[in-house]
């Protein structure tokens, strides 16, 4: 089996694919990569399907082992990935040697990158997806000494392959396409403008969802029963606190969603850092 | 049975939220689950159905790009006949140890509502919930049916860390946290019963719809039976409910 040894954790580190779908009507959540985008474009450029699981990396990328050949691809955030000490560049495919040394440190842009392996990785299924997460799949995130199992690896090929050019947009663009969400038309006139034009700084983040710091106009009294949430799906707290739930989110909610995030907007958000600002615009069906 | 005429509202792109009244009844509970039969049996181009207490919501496949059309075709699956006796569920009946060192809210709890520990596990026990859905953490059952005297806001301060089993009351509700935690609910108990194994074929042994009994066990019996639990070889106590 083909496979690469986590010499040094990063910051946060977990095997992702496009997430687990089917369960959630028993409270599992969706779960699977953050930035969808960029974990598509590291598996189209080795010819993976978008269904191979990928390693998503947050902040601080890890120092990884390969213990046999295999072909890989990086995309996302750019941690200035390194092979045995030398830069290599990101969005292109890349041969590694048995042995080789693959060094990420911290994202100079962007928050998540990723690092998809000709055939994906093979960490353990669980519930029909390789999406680590607590409860459900045994490995929940990297550390020391994980040895990462990954597919069959076909013939090194020769070097040369030019590297796609990013699109800064995907990192640098502060706005956030949404729908509007179920209780949209509880906000007053008045707020839903705020919610419209005002920009909110990130006070939080990690893989169930972002916060936002509290807006003083944005304050309600509005209840809502218990009901669906999805990533993407954007809620407002009495107290006037938005958040953008995320990947990991739960299956269900109390606060009105007042936004719904495009998928390419939950992909553009991933790769934001605490303290950066964004704003919403609202898009239609 | 038609007699609600739930609403129909788009979720961003990939999602169509259907709604009932906002009240908890048995009657909206009966509707939700009818209608997601008839969904499973006749609609396509679905992840996942998602129910809550007055709402059931269609998580896409793929983008909709027809929302009106689906809505139509939604509206004539819900017209169509059903018949009622398809929907009998079934009481499942939940060993729960009421120790104070389980209970770790029980002495400020009983203060709170100024019971005795017996008078709680009376009422606690006698009661028959009923699960609207699953939500929160994986397996978490949402009850309905806890009796008034047992209400009590939740905690101001919720804990970090619920033990996995923990049966707790907050608000108007009480559950089990089928996972160690964070939870504002006053822990009054625990259960040995595994509500969510990964493992098995079907994780979950709850379904909306169905009814929780729980009754009392003494702390020796909890660890034998949680022994058994973890050899598989415990069998929840389970009875069919006709209404």
């Amino acid at each position: 089996m083909h496979s690469i040894q986590v010499i040094k954790p990063g910051y946060f580190d977990s095997i992702q694919d496009l997430g687990r779908f089917g369960y959630a009507s028993i409270g599992v959540p969706i779960s699977g990569v953050m930035d969808e985008v960029s974990a598509n474009l590291a598996n189209a450029l080795i010819r993976n399907s978008s269904h191979h699981a990928v390693l998503e990396m947050s902040l601080i990328g890890p120092v990884l082992l390969f213990q046999k050949e295999a072909v890989i691809a990086i995309a996302g955030a750019d941690m200035l990935p390194k092979l045995n000490n030398i830069p290599v560049k990101m969005q292109t495919k890349l041969s590694v040697k048995m042995g080789d040394i693959l060094t990420f440190s911290k994202a100079v842009y962007g928050c998540r990158s990723y690092l998809a392996v000709k055939n994906g990785f093979k960490t353990e299924q669980k519930l029909n997806s390789y999406a680590a997460f607590k409860g459900i799949t045994d490995l929940v995130k990297l550390n020391k000494g994980v040895i990462l199992p990954i597919g069959k690896q076909l013939k090194i090929f020769r070097f040369g392959h030019s590297s796609i050019k990013v699109d800064i947009q995907h990192f640098e663009s502060d706005v956030l396409e949404a729908y509007k969400g179920p209780e949209f038309e509880l906000l007053t006139p008045k707020q839903q403008d705020i919610l419209l034009s005002a920009t909110f700084q990130i006070v939080k983040n990690s893989r169930m969802g972002y916060q936002f710091e509290e807006v003083l106009n944005l304050v309600h009294k509005h209840e809502i029963l218990t009901s669906a949430v999805m990533p993407g799906t954007v809620q407002l707290t009495q107290s006037g606190k938005l958040m953008a739930l995320m990947k990991d989110c739960q299956t269900t909610g109390g606060y009105p969603r007042i936004l719904q995030l495009s998928e390419d907007a939950i992909s553009k958000l991933a790769q934001k850092n605490t303290c950066q600002k964004i704003k919403f615009k609202l898009i239609h069906l | 049975m038609q007699e609600f005429n739930p609403s129909y509202k788009t979720f961003g792109n990939k999602a169509i939220l259907i709604e009932w009244p906002a009240k908890i009844t048995d009657e909206i509970l009966d509707d939700i689950l009818i209608f997601k039969k008839k969904i499973k049996r006749h609609f396509k181009g679905f992840s996942d159905l998602v129910p809550a207490y007055n709402s059931l919501t269609i998580i896409f496949q793929k983008p909709i790009t027809d929302f009106n059309k689906q809505v139509d075709i939604l509206k004539n699956i819900y017209n169509i006949e059903w018949n009622i006796k398809n929907l009998e569920c079934d009481i499942w009946h939940i060993p729960v140890c009421y120790d104070a060192e389980f209970g770790l809210d029980l002495e400020f709890y009983l203060n709170a509502k100024k019971l005795s520990i017996d008078q709680l596990i009376d009422l606690h026990t006698k009661a028959l919930y009923t699960v609207h859905f699953i939500g929160f953490l994986p397996g978490f059952p949402y009850l309905g049916g806890l009796p008034e005297v047992l209400h009590l806001p939740r905690k101001l301060n919720p804990s970090l860390n619920v033990p996995k089993g923990s049966v707790g009351i907050g608000g108007k509700q009480t559950g089990v946290y089928t996972m160690e935690s964070p939870g504002g609910w006053h822990i009054i108990g625990k259960t040995p019963i595994s509500f969510f194994d990964v493992n098995l074929k079907e994780p979950c042994f709850l379904k909306a719809g169905d009814k929780i009994k729980f009754f009392e066990i003494s702390k020796d019996e909890y660890y034998k039976i949680s022994k058994a639990v973890e050899k598989q070889t415990y069998i929840v106590k389970m009875e069919i409910y006709h209404a």
